[in-house]
């Protein structure tokens, strides 16, 4: 093993892809899949605002887009990639994919999430009166919050792997960097080094979450 | 203050039409507490949250303070709901939020209150059910007790003119079931709030409710003063539901019952006395006056809500004109007297027939 062939700069370059990738597809991924999955979750059966046609309809949309192995949406999406982003490679050009990608698995996880706060809670808030989107925004979803955050984390971490792909439309990242030179120039010190960060980012994504959900479980 | 007519709640399963709430036809007057009993899956759930309309009926009226609430829109249903306070088995209570915002909750929704107002009705209510130190925690640092007091002091807070009560106590024990009761009672004569509950326990019943309906398979099959239902229940479901909360404890009255000796009859009576006639010396009076033996196998003193009875089970021994003397004496001093010897002369010589065929 000869680590001095290393080009840390490569290293760092790489590592601050993947970080602005996950980072900015999560945020987009959240502002879309949360909605997604709140609708979910009321037009469900014997939900808020049971309505069996949409429901079958969001979810058939979300098992869908689910169904397609990340790189081959990566390459479908490249029309709309252009359009929305004005290219369809590098960093840019990853993310609208990236988020397409994890917004279904992100909303079917906040459905689940919802349907676990207790059903009792609702009936009060209905007792009292309460309307329904006050019903979501002041109870459903900061009693749902833990179960939140921790469909976040997942989703992160979905990322984190998601965004090593995008090597193939010239995305850079970490996991590109691991293809390119760890696999392809058989620099096995890169693929080591690569993975390690990848190793270190996961579990620090992973221990955040939970303290986050820690913080905030009431029960 | 609410009047119900031929209500009825039917639900289609699997194509079969099953049948909830049949022909329900209630009065409930401003400022009583009316109790509803009956067993898991009598209709009781149904019927109390027909009264907010968490349940739609099928047919009939709930008439409240004059006005049919099956006619309403979604918007005045949400504006009636916020004066009918409502109290759960399982308090229901949010666990993201405080004891103070648990409470805070309802006033927040109205959109009514400045934040101080708000700050200053959640004082009073948390004074009014005595949980002042409690005001920050969650709900999860709370004690059953105090959690259905924190769902209490919720279920008021936008000044209800209607408390509903979905088995309030069903998930305390026996003290802080008391406690939960004497608040309860203590709000009803404090605010004058008019209070329906549900429940399956006699018990609760007796200690707090005016009027009760008992319901049985989706039907009100008894109905009245709960003194009165409680001493002479009619139905076989009431007279169960009775019987559960004071049992009559057959093998031990067959033991301690004399019966059979020499030529003397034996009388097994019970012996039912309501409000004044619980302080007077009535049975002793009598005794002194007759040569029949009088044994008292059971007793109870107690109170239906503010109201003393007494129930005697007693057995009378001697010749047939004294026993009629006694008897008379009973029916004058204004005691119920309910003659129970067919309770005991079946069961021994049943058990003797079964031994021979076997």
């Amino acid at each position: 093993m000869d680590f001095s062939v290393i080009d840390w700069d490569d290293i760092l370059q790489a590592t601050l892809d993947t970080l602005t990738m996950t980072g900015v597809s999560l945020v987009f991924t959240i502002l879309l899949g949360l909605p997604l999955g709140v609708l979910l979750f009321l037009t469900g059966k014997k939900q808020l605002l049971q309505q069996g046609a949409l429901y079958a309809l969001l979810s058939f949309v979300v098992n869908m887009l689910r169904s397609i192995p990340f790189i081959i949406l990566l390459i479908v999406l490249i029309p709309l990639t252009l359009f929305l982003v004005g290219t369809s490679l590098g960093v840019a050009g990853t993310i609208p994919p990236l988020v397409i990608g994890t917004t279904p698995f992100f909303a079917r996880l906040v459905e689940n999430v919802l349907r676990e706060v207790d059903k009792g809670i609702i009936e009060a808030c209905q007792a009292m009166g309460a309307k329904t989107y006050q019903i979501i925004l002041h109870a459903l979803l900061p009693e749902a919050l833990p179960g939140l955050l921790a469909a976040t984390t997942v989703t992160t971490i979905a990322l984190v792997s998601y965004s090593a792909m995008s090597g193939v439309i010239g995305g850079g990242g970490l996991g590109d960097l691991a293809l390119r030179f760890g696999y392809q120039r058989f620099q096995t010190e890169v693929m080591i080094v690569t993975v390690a960060i990848l190793v270190i980012l996961v579990q620090l994504f992973q221990w955040l979450g939970d303290v986050l959900v820690a913080r905030f479980t009431r029960k | 203050m609410i009047e119900i007519a031929q209500l009825e709640k039917h639900y289609q399963v699997q194509g079969r039409q099953i049948s909830a709430l049949r022909n329900i036809n209630l009065d409930i007057a401003q400022g009583e507490v009316f109790g509803i009993i009956g067993r898991s899956g009598a209709g009781k759930s149904t019927l109390l949250r027909a009264l907010n309309l968490l349940e739609r009926p099928t047919s009939g009226k709930v008439v409240f303070e004059g006005e049919d609430i099956t006619q309403f829109n979604t918007q005045q249903l949400q504006e009636l709901r916020q004066r009918i306070g409502m109290v759960f088995q399982h308090f229901n209570l949010l666990s993201a939020k405080t004891v103070a915002q648990n409470i805070e909750f309802p006033l927040k929704l109205t959109g009514k209150y400045t934040a101080q107002q708000r700050a200053a009705r959640v004082a009073e209510l948390l004074d009014l059910v005595g949980l002042q130190e409690h005001a920050a925690k969650y709900p999860a640092q709370l004690s059953g007790g105090q959690k259905q007091r924190v769902g209490i002091a919720r279920a008021l807070a936008n000044y209800p003119h209607l408390l509903l009560c979905d088995e309030a106590t069903s998930a305390l024990d026996p003290e802080t079931t008391q406690a939960i009761l004497r608040l309860l009672l203590d709000i009803n004569q404090k605010l004058g709030l008019t209070i329906v509950l549900i429940t399956h326990e006699m018990q609760v019943i007796r200690s707090i409710c005016d009027r009760v309906a008992v319901i049985d398979g989706g039907e009100i099959v008894e109905t009245g003063n709960v003194v009165e239902v409680f001493l002479h229940p009619r139905h076989a479901v009431t007279q169960s539901l009775v019987a559960e909360n004071q049992a009559l404890d057959l093998s031990l009255l067959q033991e301690l019952s004399q019966r059979g000796q020499g030529s003397s009859l034996s009388y097994l009576l019970r012996l039912t006395y309501v409000g004044s006639a619980t302080h007077e010396p009535i049975l002793s009076r009598i005794a002194s006056q007759t040569k029949a033996e009088i044994t008292i196998l059971q007793g109870v003193i107690a109170r239906i809500k503010n109201t003393p009875y007494g129930q005697l089970i007693v057995e009378l021994l001697g010749e047939e004109n004294e026993i009629d003397a006694v008897l008379k004496l009973l029916g004058q001093a204004d005691i119920r007297v309910d003659v129970l010897n067919h309770l005991l002369t079946n069961s021994p010589a049943h058990s003797q027939t079964q031994a021979q065929e076997n």
